[in-house]
């Protein structure tokens, strides 16, 4: 974990409420694509922890994907370029890439989706042949379609009320799908989901209302199969098999 | 040259800045980050007689300059912690750290401190009868002088380290119970623990932490804690180790003025991980801009309006 200043590069709407930010800084802290970064605003007492979506080695910049859904969301949404922001970051254990085999699938769910991003272009740099399932609601909430493409992943698309893409859910795709391992996030009824359609193993990125971010406070714990573990450290990704969950 | 050095129940600290329990673990988080041995020391995680969950998540809550935390002493139990955290401990930190410990029984206060009495690391005994997130135990031992002075006896019969009580402001007459307290053995008083707090969240309607309640703490307690530590300081011989809300060097000036010994700094190591490192660098500034050449001078030195 890293404390640094960042200066936001970019800030745009990709859908009605989902932004991309791009912020300047010291990046040497993120190691692994699902780790996390907790920003300090201005007049709100704790940081925002939000995932990595992206890197760039040579810009020194990170890429994050944030939804508006408060007022420090809504407050981020409007920062102009070229200010400043205090960063932790390097938080979290992010994806072991390890097990993925050689036809990983990742399915993502509407914000889940940018941590997945980073994964895909780290898969497809080691060879792999990777398919990317991004599931939303809606035909205008979708984003980030042709950036998978783009990397070379083969992308679906699934929306919830069928306007776009596969009618359903990223279970529905997953269903007649072959591969090697999995990697997910989303929102929790869609990682249950995930967890009970699964073939094979995977590991699920998890979100939890945080304090710190940093293992300090225990404000995020859950109980894994191998004893309590906090989301913000030994998180946020758990592997399938630590997982206790129930039908 | 600004003299930070203070004593607390007789044993010297190198300055009075130091982590409050439950927001720096037992240190090893903090000590990748710089090098603990910088505080005075620090109060390690509440730790009781058997391991704790805790409470269901969510834990946590905004506030305006502060935060609602439900955590509920999670901790890995007494036995843990002396196989497994201190042995970790030692390797970060050199000095003597506080020992932060909780219960649901007087029994349970005894044993645990009796467990963790032989570790030659622990310097203080810092009892927590405040905890708000815990039912059945805890606070409920911090709300009456009766209670206190029980679990007080109980702990001092076990150990001849320095025991401080840690109170909670959830009373409607602190005072008293630090008075039980210190009548029943206490080496020195700490406050205060968190304020029970609540938010909802209008879109669900739910309480924000699952738990409904949980102790309010952050930036905007400290004219709360300020006023208790000077009350509490105002009526016991024993020394005050004051907190609640410091996030600031001069934070920790008004603190010592209101009569504290020490200052403990909790939430704001969760928002800047390096806040009491930021602090003890900022103090010797601060000291000289208020004239002040030795911490240990002004414990308790505030010139109230009738006495001008």
């Amino acid at each position: 974990m890293k404390q640094g200043i960042f200066r936001i590069c970019e800030n745009k709407p990709l859908t009605k409420n989902v932004y991309s930010m791009r912020l300047a800084g010291d990046i040497s802290a993120v190691t692994a694509p699902g780790q996390f970064v907790n920003i300090l605003l201005d007049g709100f007492f704790l940081r925002r922890p939000i995932s990595v979506c992206d890197i760039s080695e040579s810009e020194n910049t990170i890429t994050i994907l944030y939804k508006v859904v408060g007022h420090g969301t809504e407050k981020m949404a409007d920062l102009p370029v070229g200010e400043t922001l205090d960063l932790l970051t390097g938080l979290g254990n992010g994806y072991d890439l390890g097990p993925s085999g050689d036809r990983p699938l990742l399915l993502g769910g509407g914000v889940g989706v940018p941590p997945l991003y980073l994964l895909a272009k780290r898969l497809l740099e080691a060879g792999k042949s990777v398919t990317a399932v991004l599931g939303f609601n809606t035909r205008d909430e979708v984003f980030y379609e042709e950036e998978f493409r783009r990397l070379g992943a083969s992308v679906l698309v699934t929306t919830a009320d069928g306007s776009y893409g596969i009618p359903g859910f990223v279970t529905d795709a997953m269903k007649d799908l072959s591969y090697s391992y999995f990697y997910t996030c989303g929102p929790e009824p869609m990682l249950k989901a995930v967890f009970f359609a699964a073939k094979t193993g995977g590991q699920f990125s998890f979100e939890e209302r945080m304090g710190c971010g940093f293992g300090a406070c225990m404000g995020c714990s859950c109980r894994t199969v191998t004893g309590y573990k906090r989301i913000c450290k030994e998180g946020p990704v758990l592997k399938k098999e630590e997982i206790i969950w129930q039908r | 040259m600004a003299e930070m050095k203070v004593t607390l129940c007789g044993i010297t600290l190198d300055n009075p800045v130091i982590p409050a329990s439950g927001t720096f673990g037992y240190g090893y988080e903090f000590a990748s980050l710089y090098d603990i041995n910088l505080l005075g020391t620090f109060s390690f995680k509440g730790t009781t007689r058997e391991p704790r969950f805790g409470n269901p998540t969510p834990r946590i809550a905004e506030c305006p300059a502060g935060m609602i935390n439900a955590v509920g002493l999670q901790n890995p139990g007494v036995e843990k912690v002396i196989s497994e955290e201190l042995p970790r401990l030692r390797q970060c930190f050199s000095k003597k750290v506080m020992a932060n410990v909780s219960g649901f029984s007087v029994e349970d206060y005894a044993y645990t401190c009796s467990r963790l009495d032989a570790c030659e690391e622990i310097g203080w005994f810092e009892v927590n009868v405040s905890c708000p997130n815990v039912h059945g135990g805890g606070m409920s031992f911090g709300t009456s002088p009766e209670a206190a002075a029980e679990v007080t006896r109980a702990v001092r019969g076990v150990t001849k380290k320095p025991v401080i009580i840690k109170l909670s402001p959830n009373v409607t007459d602190i005072v008293s119970i630090a008075k039980a307290c210190e009548e029943a053995g206490a080496d020195g008083i700490s406050l205060i623990n968190t304020l029970l707090g609540m938010r909802i969240n209008l879109t669900t309607r739910r309480p924000v932490v699952a738990n409904t309640m949980g102790g309010f703490s952050g930036r905007a307690v400290f004219p709360v804690a300020l006023r208790m530590v000077y009350q509490v300081a105002q009526a016991v011989r024993i020394p005050v180790v004051g907190m609640g809300g410091v996030s600031s060097a001069e934070d920790v000036l008004e603190m010592m003025l209101a009569g504290a010994t020490a200052v403990e700094v909790g939430a704001a190591n969760l928002v800047n991980p390096f806040a009491c490192r930021d602090i003890l660098s900022d103090l010797p500034r601060v000291m000289e801009k208020y004239g002040v050449e030795s911490l240990q001078e002004i414990i308790g030195g505030i010139k109230l309006w009738e006495e001008t």
